[in-house]
């Protein structure tokens, strides 16, 4: 019964956070399109079908996910886990929190997988590439970019370096890469680093932030919890945009063994 | 009539097994999604931690809910948002005004930014932050916190105002991101510490999941409207100046108010 009165609750969030967007879709329809939107009714329901989905994916994720998520970053940022029972975290070196770089990058990865944005990115960019784009290379590309992402933050949080040198060296990496990738991936890479981050990476990756910028002397958590989110969107541009280089590079070199093989024979 | 009811039954049956064949497929595909978290999770709590799991039935019913809620959010996006997106941005080409077609396009950006409970949530810990460094007065909090809300809704708003543009026009989409960046670079040297991580997250926090799916259909359904443009090379690309463009404008608010 409890449960119920909560699924309630976050249905109604859903459905408040969804409402402006229909509202304005619908004054739209009827003011100054003034036409039928086609398979109406299939088009409500699958709009019922996703609040619903939502919302209960919401309600699933506060249940299972984020407080098993952030006991779990709290227990390994504890002093006690990283420099043993009774000792202090004064003067530990970087290299002690081994499991809290490998812990950022697999729940980095793992999230980015099933967040609901990046399938939908992932459906649309197959679609309209007509499938030379895969879906699951596309997820496991930015989830990848994320894991490595959220380990350097994590990595940042420890040593204390300023937030803006990593992500200022990024752009410039970003920037250079976007001269030599290949010009169909550009507008797609540059967009997987905005849906990386929402409904299941943020909140645990936030209370990673936090309980680190906690646990080591010295930080602020004021100051060096932020910053995560930052890497995990800036870290899958890079990533896609590599990946795409490496496909291109592979797919020249294949052209330029066979040229060589046609000239040989 | 023995004939016609178990020609029903035959079909029922038939209907059935077609209908339980599809769920259990898209429910195996919402599975396969979730693996590498159940995976994550299992391997520090029992090899890193060695604790048993607290709750375990409350976690398992909660993973259950989210394999039927993103299995229930893919159906849905395939029939309805990304048909409404698409739809939606036909017509308006159709229709030809681009007045009408900006106003849409900051209408959607500002609209769905504006109640984002991230955002909210996010602006209230800036505005507690700002307040414990001495940066404003305590008795501001709501403007502060209030200030920052609109000034990333507006953000996203033109941002999606220029991404329309962008597509209209054929603009290459990377000296518009380059020359962004460029922008970030330059306000983080001069604006404030206190406000330099927050408009950095601020850009990941935007971009929600209701959004996501109708203006990615919007981009793609704009550029394979126009002629000319190409859908994977301008179609996408909104998405990027609305976790761009929120950056600069926080930090530009920041400067704004601390000096």
């Amino acid at each position: 019964m409890a449960f119920l009165i909560e699924f309630s609750h976050i249905l109604l969030a859903t459905c408040r956070d969804a409402m402006p967007i229909f509202l304005l879709i619908l004054c739209f329809q009827v003011f100054v399109l003034r036409q039928p939107i086609p398979h109406l009714r299939r088009v409500v329901v699958g709009i019922v079908y996703v609040v619903i989905g939502l919302a209960l994916f919401l309600a699933g994720l506060d249940k299972a996910l984020f407080p098993l998520g952030k006991i779990m970053a709290n227990q390994l940022s504890a002093p006690a886990f990283i420099a043993g029972p009774g000792a202090s975290l004064e003067g530990v070196s970087w290299t002690a929190y081994g499991w809290i770089y490998l812990f950022a990058a697999l729940v980095g990865f793992a999230t980015t997988i099933a967040e609901p944005s990046l399938i939908a990115v992932a459906f649309k960019a197959n679609e309209v590439s007509a499938g030379t784009i895969s879906q699951w290379g596309l997820r496991i590309t930015v989830a990848v970019g994320v894991a490595v992402g959220i380990a350097l933050g994590a990595f940042r949080i420890v040593t204390g370096t300023p937030l803006y040198i990593y992500i200022l060296v990024g752009y410039v990496v970003v920037v250079i890469q976007t001269f030599f990738a290949p010009k169909s991936i550009i507008a797609l890479a540059y967009d997987s680093g905005g849906v990386t981050t929402s409904t299941v990476t943020v909140p645990i990756v936030a209370a990673l932030g936090l309980g680190l910028s906690e646990a080591v002397p010295g930080r602020n958590p004021a100051l060096d919890g932020f910053g995560l989110i930052a890497f995990a969107s800036l870290f899958p541009i890079i990533a896609v945009m590599g990946y795409a280089q490496y496909m291109h590079w592979l797919e020249l070199r294949a052209k330029k063994i066979s040229k060589e093989v046609l000239n040989a024979i | 009539m023995k004939n016609l009811i178990s020609s029903l039954d035959k079909r029922t049956v038939y209907v059935t097994r077609v209908i339980v064949g599809t769920v259990v497929k898209k429910l195996r595909n919402a599975l396969a999604d979730l693996l590498p978290i159940i995976l994550v999770i299992a391997f520090f709590q029992l090899v890193v931690l060695r604790q048993p799991l607290p709750q375990f039935g409350e976690v398992l019913f909660g993973g259950l809910l989210v394999v039927i809620g993103l299995t229930l959010f893919v159906q849905g996006l395939e029939m309805g948002l990304f048909p409404l997106g698409e739809a939606m941005a036909q017509a308006l080409a159709r229709k030809g005004s681009l007045w009408w077609l900006l106003v849409f396009s900051f209408s959607l950006g500002f609209s769905t930014t504006v109640a984002e409970p991230a955002l909210i949530a996010v602006s209230r810990e800036a505005a507690e932050i700002a307040i414990s460094g001495n940066l404003i007065d305590p008795a501001s909090l709501r403007s502060y916190a209030w200030g920052l809300r609109l000034s990333v809704a507006l953000s996203v708003g033109l941002a999606i105002v220029i991404g329309v543009l962008r597509i209209l026009k054929g603009w290459p989409i990377h000296y518009l991101i380059i020359s962004g960046y460029v922008m970030v670079m330059l306000m983080t040297v001069v604006a404030p510490e206190e406000i330099v991580g927050i408009a950095y997250d601020a850009g990941g926090v935007t971009t929600s999941t209701v959004t996501v799916p109708l203006v990615a259909a919007l981009g793609v359904g704009l550029a394979s409207s126009i002629r000319g443009r190409n859908p994977l090379l301008d179609g996408f690309g909104l998405i990027a100046f609305a976790s761009l463009l929120p950056m600069i404008f926080v930090m530009a608010y920041g400067i704004i108010i601390f000096y």
